[in-house]
């Protein structure tokens, strides 16, 4: 067998490989997505008749609204709150050369290497030794933790990439500090930015164990998910898990397709 | 002497001022350290103060004890913590089995496709872990996607794999495969193909080339995914819970155990530091040796 030829079928063998991972990532979702059209109340498969009945009771249902609207304003919030401490964050972390920014690097990183159950708990008996009584704004604070690290590396990739050239020549120019950060840094990093916000909400909107136990009487989607699943099964369980991925979904494009534009005009 | 101390802190406080305007960096690394502090170490030092607090006490006024550690290496949480390490430690090596040859095309192959890939494997990090793994659950569960499907159409009865060790480990591997992947694409991006062609041109086998060029050059990307996927498999709580029934009990679900049913916040606390202990060593340790601005910035900067 001549060498092109065994390099044609490993090329080939790697394809085909990930094309089956691609099957492995999609197929439980799919599997969500098909009990969520299943008339009966237990799915079975075959699925023996189609109905979208559920889909009706979770847009009519008291509290599918209330849980959304819970799950989407700590979202909101974290990526907002993220994203402004992330853009500062990464300018620490990749734009300026400065004594403490090994350390900082490495201390900024340990929040993403933790177990986040754990730091749920903790940030639980954290709240109470304060007094602080936990409800969906600890929840903000706790999904924040293990957020903004991550905002802030998305933001660094593209802080990296920068030209510190460019905010010298501003302050030749006789620009502000301010000025410089809000006409040469921000319009810079805007990418980073975007798709680190977009990280943030969608992160934070899927989170489960930290919200556990940082939501007190609150509940988000997830969690109300994982507690129908333990007990007191409801076909709305794939429903509503089918909805809340299409809507990530059609977030995530949305982004990828704002971000895409952005990138075109940059470059003219 | 008053007057000498007062003009050195006086000095200090003018170095200091001089440092924090001639130094952009810690000043725009302040808002997140200063978060961090109060929302990260904090909670970290009140978890270690409660783990010297006696048995189910809820605040910090009795004097310390170490009878929670001693409650935990005289009874059986070793178990939990060997099976935890155990799986996390199949779920690192099945993960690196099968993330390298995608982590390879997608860096090496792929060219424009590897944009796409990427996306593929991103959206389901975005769909809560709890519903990708029900999902499963749905899959495998007798008269599911699987077992109805062989049932109905080959006419074979087999038993659900549901509710037990492979089913775990299914599902730590697959929640966590991206953490593996990515920055596996990022190291073997850091192998230049000039450097592999050179080494074929030289006459060294394709085997070679593996173990003693891109292996080694890669390894950063390696190790930093392999640790973060051993950590959060560590860690775990969903996976075992909704795929794994209770046939494997993880020391994250003793720890919630002893916070919640057991109402013993001492006791949690302490087996939250030992766990803590034990992956910060690891991550510090390999943090410490691994040079961040090259990962990232993909060596273009310094």
């Amino acid at each position: 067998m001549t060498e092109a030829r065994k390099k044609r079928i490993t090329h080939g063998l790697i394809a085909v490989w990930s094309g089956a991972l691609i099957v492995f990532l999609y197929l439980p979702i799919l599997c969500v997505a098909l009990a969520s059209f299943s008339k009966q109340r237990y799915f079975r498969f075959p699925v023996p008749a189609f109905d979208s009945k559920w889909y009706e009771k979770a847009f009519t249902s008291l509290t599918v609204r209330d849980l959304v609207s819970t799950s989407l304003t700590i979202a909101l919030l974290v990526a907002l709150i993220s994203v402004v401490l992330a853009f500062f964050g990464a300018l620490a972390f990749a734009r300026f050369q400065w004594r403490g920014r090994r350390l900082y690097q490495r201390l900024v990183l340990l929040p993403i290497f933790f177990p986040q159950a754990v730091l749920g708990l903790a940030l639980l008996i954290w709240f109470s030794s304060v007094g602080i009584i936990p409800d969906w704004r600890t929840a903000v604070i706790a999904h924040l933790v293990w957020i903004v690290p991550i905002v802030t590396l998305v933001i660094s990739i593209q802080a990296y990439s920068f030209d510190p050239a460019l905010e010298e020549a501003a302050f030749d120019l006789g620009a502000t500090r301010w000025q410089t950060l809000k006409e040469v840094t921000l319009p810079v990093l805007w990418p980073g930015v975007v798709s680190g916000g977009l990280f943030a909400f969608l992160l934070s909107w899927g989170n489960f164990p930290l919200s556990l136990f940082t939501t007190g009487a609150d509940q988000t989607v997830p969690e109300w998910l994982y507690a129908k699943m333990v007990s007191g099964y409801t076909p709305l369980v794939p429903t509503l898990g089918a909805l809340t991925t299409t809507g990530a979904a059609l977030i995530l494009i949305l982004g990828y397709g704002t971000w895409i534009v952005m990138r075109r005009r940059q470059e003219r | 002497m008053a007057t000498i101390s007062q003009s050195l802190s006086k000095a200090d406080a003018q170095t200091a001022r001089g440092r924090l305007r001639l130094s952009p960096g810690l000043l725009t690394a302040l808002p997140v350290l200063i978060f961090l502090a109060l929302a990260f170490a904090a909670p970290l030092l009140a978890v270690l103060g409660y783990s010297f607090m006696p048995e189910g006490t809820f605040d910090f006024t009795f004097p310390p004890t170490l009878e929670n550690y001693f409650a935990i290496f005289s009874g059986s949480y070793y178990i939990s913590f060997a099976k935890s390490l155990g799986l996390a430690l199949a779920t690192v090596a099945l993960l690196m089995l099968i993330c390298w040859p995608i982590a390879y095309g997608m860096a090496k192959l792929f060219g424009r496709w590897a944009n796409l890939m990427t996306l593929a494997v991103v959206i389901p990090l975005f769909v809560s872990e709890n519903i990708r793994l029900f999902g499963w659950v749905l899959f495998l569960i007798k008269g599911g996607v699987f077992l109805g499907g062989l049932k109905a159409w080959l006419g074979i009865d087999a038993e659900s794999m549901l509710y037990d060790v492979p089913a775990i480990i299914l599902g730590l591997v697959y929640v966590y495969l991206p953490f593996t992947l990515f920055p596996m694409v990022l190291g073997i991006s850091m192998v230049s193909r000039e450097v592999t062609e050179a080494a074929f041109d030289m006459g060294a086998s394709r085997w070679q080339v593996f173990r003693e060029i891109e292996l080694p050059l890669a390894m950063p990307g390696i190790l930093i995914g392999g640790l973060l996927t051993f950590i959060l498999s560590l860690g775990s709580l969903a996976e075992s819970k909704i795929l794994g029934g209770q046939a494997v009990i993880m020391i994250a679900d003793e720890i919630e155990t002893a916070f919640t049913f057991g109402q013993n916040w001492p006791l949690g606390s302490a087996l939250s530091v030992i766990l803590i202990l034990f992956s910060g060593t690891l991550v510090l340790t390999l943090l410490n040796w691994v040079d961040l601005d090259r990962i990232l910035g993909r060596g273009g900067n310094d």
